[in-house]
Order: C-alpha cells, then structure tokens, then sequence
C-alpha cells in the first residue's frame, strides 16, 4: 500500500442534478479505468503555444485606463500530490467584472460592462510553483438555474500540470460570502472539507498597505514527479 | 505527505474571451507534411449540439484548443501521430470541458486508416466491443470526422483519469 495514495477524493459528480445543466451533458456511463502505465503517468499537453505575455499577470493594465473595483492580489502555490512545487506551468484566468459582468457576448446580465476590464489572465508559476495575478474583485451575478439563482464571486483557473492526469479547471471563491451555501456548483462537491479547498485566504501580509488586499490559495495537482513517467 | 488535489469545478460558458488564442486550433502550420484536419460534433443526451463546449487535443509535442461554434463543431489540425508505445495505435488525447460538466472528460481519437492496429490496440481491448466505435473517427472525404456524444445510446467513451 502507497502512502502516495489519494487520502480522500473531493471531486463533484458528473450527475448532479441541482445544477441543471449536468442533466443531459453527465455521461451515464461510469468511465473506463485503463492501467496506469497507459493512461495516468503520460507527460501532459505542451502548452508552450499559448503565449504568456509580460503584462498577462496584471488584469488592471489591460486598457488606457483602471478597472472599476475592490484592487486584488490573488497569489498561491501550485503542488503537486506530494507537496511539491509545480514549476513552470500555465495558470490561465478569467472572471467577471466588478458588477458581475463579463465580457463575454453570451453574458445578458444587465449590469455595466467595465471599457477598463476584459477579466482574462495567463501566468506561468515560478521554480517554487508560486503564482501571482493583480486584478479586481469579481462581481456576483444571477443565473438562470433555478429562481432567484446568484452564482458567488468566484474566477475561473484552469491548470495543466506535468502529466495528462493533473489538468485541472475550476474555481476559487472567497471566504465569507453568504452565496456559497445556495451555490449547486460548490455544492456540487459533497464533502465541506473539499468544498474549503475552493476558497482563497484573506491574507494580511499578501495585502499591500494602500493598494491592493491579499488572498491566498494554494492548488493540488493530481499526480506527483515520484511516479514513474512513461517514456 | 500525500496532498488531497483541489476540486473540479466546471469550466462555465463564459471562458470564450480568455482561453482561445491566436491559431488555437492548429497544432501544426497547415502545409506541414502529414496535416490532418480533424472535424467533429460536441452533442449532448438529446442530440443537441454543445455550443459552449471546449476540447483540447494533444499528443507528444502537438497541443490544440478548440471551442465548439453555435452547431456544437470543434475542428483541429495536425499531424498525424506515429503509433504509441506497447503496442499502441496513433491516437490523439482528447479533454472536453463545457457548461454542465464539473469536470472535465478524457477520451481518446483513433484514426480511421488504421483498421490493422486499432484492432490490435491495448486500450481500445479494454473496451467494451460495442462501444469501441465511438473512439474511432471516420474518413469523410480527407478530413477525419469524430463525434463526441456526452450521453445517450452513443455516449462516447470516456477514460477515468
């Protein structure tokens, strides 16, 4: 028995049906488990074509002017399922705006866009698998799941990690916010315990004393550099 | 100390503004030698096209992203892999993302004019007989035609990772 085994696996279902839109996109059959030296352990995409500007990191210098909004500091550590650092991997976000708007077309929640704020961002984390974006806090918005449906602020982060196994997207909130608890997606994750690794630390010493407040959230890959690699 | 990995959370359906970049879809320049175009459907339990969808496509060096468009279409370009190792047949790795899945799938295309080595493939042995076609594209014309069925009678197979 590893002691690198997964102590407890926090990931939603594909089926739950408090979140609508699972109902006809879950697969209703249960994946096929294929051996590890097939499948797990293969070296992950090459993200190298997706360029990472020198600016990416910064969402609030994007445009002529500052974005609208609470000035953010969203850093963390990625780490692998050992708990080591996670070098040089693409961390890509996106969010809403301050008002809870995106930019994106299919977005009709009648709430001001910002001329200042697309609400996308790329950065590669550093040797000790740290990452740092500069951006402003996102919005709530209402979606039409169920009545009166408000999603909690959150933004987007999609990761890739070293191995096929370790791609990860998903989302970070933050702490305090009462919409957590009325959220099917959160809520998707049935476990509190994994439902806590979604939310990011207010941070004091990650705060710059009158500029921008600090949080704080580290990710876990799955998969670890002990484990052999396929050649 | 083994480290529990953060959660999945879907990818939503606004991430059309941040996540394509410039010539996503073409894992390679598109006179290279060998270039493939792959085209296909992203389709939901009622046939629906997915037109909020995201699939990224790699193997070994190569890497493409595409979104689905208003009819659920993603297409790729590349280069056809050589065969993997044990025994192995070409085959891209395939992740698909959309509005509706809190996590993400894996699946695997494997190329239509390879009928001898598809046969003789590992993976696709491991999978149930009547359902290996879904994991299999099909010539249509030079452009190599594979459908992604998240549910229903030809849900495509879909890889625990």
């Amino acid at each position: 028995m590893s002691t690198n085994a997964d102590p407890v696996d926090f990931d939603p279902p594909y089926l739950h049906p408090e979140y609508r839109s699972t109902v006809l996109r879950a697969p209703r059959r249960p994946p096929v488990n294929l051996p590890d030296e097939w499948f797990h352990h293969l070296a992950g995409p090459v993200f190298g074509r997706v360029l990472v500007g020198p600016t990416d990191h910064d969402l609030t210098v994007q445009h002529a002017g500052e974005p609208i909004g609470e000035r953010m500091i969203v850093t963390g550590r990625v780490l692998d399922s050992d708990g080591r650092p996670v070098p040089s991997t693409l961390v890509e976000i996106w969010q809403a705006n301050a008002a809870g708007r995106y930019v994106d077309p299919g977005d009709d929640h009648p709430a001001p866009l910002d001329p200042n704020f697309t609400g996308a961002g790329r950065c590669l984390t550093d040797a000790g698998g740290r990452y740092r974006f500069l951006t402003v806090k996102p919005g709530a918005y209402p979606w039409r799941n169920h009545p009166n449906a408000w999603r909690p602020a959150h933004i987007h982060f999609s990761l890739f990690g070293p191995e096929l196994s370790s791609r990860l997207v998903t989302q970070m909130y933050f702490p305090g916010d009462p919409l957590m608890a009325h959220d099917p997606i959160l809520s998707s994750i049935a476990d509190a315990r994994g439902r806590e690794r979604l939310v990011a630390r207010f941070d004091l010493d990650t705060t710059e004393p009158e500029w921008a407040l600090g949080y704080q959230w580290d990710i876990v890959l799955r998969g670890s550099r002990a484990t052999p690699m396929e050649a | 100390m083994a480290e529990t990995p953060t959660p999945s959370q879907t990818v939503g359906p606004f991430f059309g503004f941040a996540l394509p970049f410039p010539d996503d879809r073409c894992a390679v320049a598109a006179d290279t030698p060998g270039a493939v175009r792959i085209e296909g459907q992203l389709l939901d339990g009622a046939g629906e096209p997915v037109p909020d969808g995201l699939l990224e496509a790699w193997q070994g060096d190569q890497f493409a992203r595409s979104g689905t468009d208003r009819e659920g279409v993603f297409h790729f370009l590349v280069r056809k892999p050589d065969a993997g190792p044990d025994g192995q047949a070409p085959h891209l790795h395939v992740t698909v993302f959309a509005r509706g899945l809190l996590r993400h799938l894996t699946t695997r295309l494997y190329f239509p004019d390879e009928e001898l080595a598809n046969a003789a493939d590992p993976v696709l042995g491991l999978v149930d007989a009547d359902r290996r076609a879904t994991l299999v594209a099909r010539d249509d014309s030079g452009v190599v035609r594979w459908d992604v069925h998240l549910q229903g009678e030809e849900e495509t197979v879909f890889f625990a990772v």
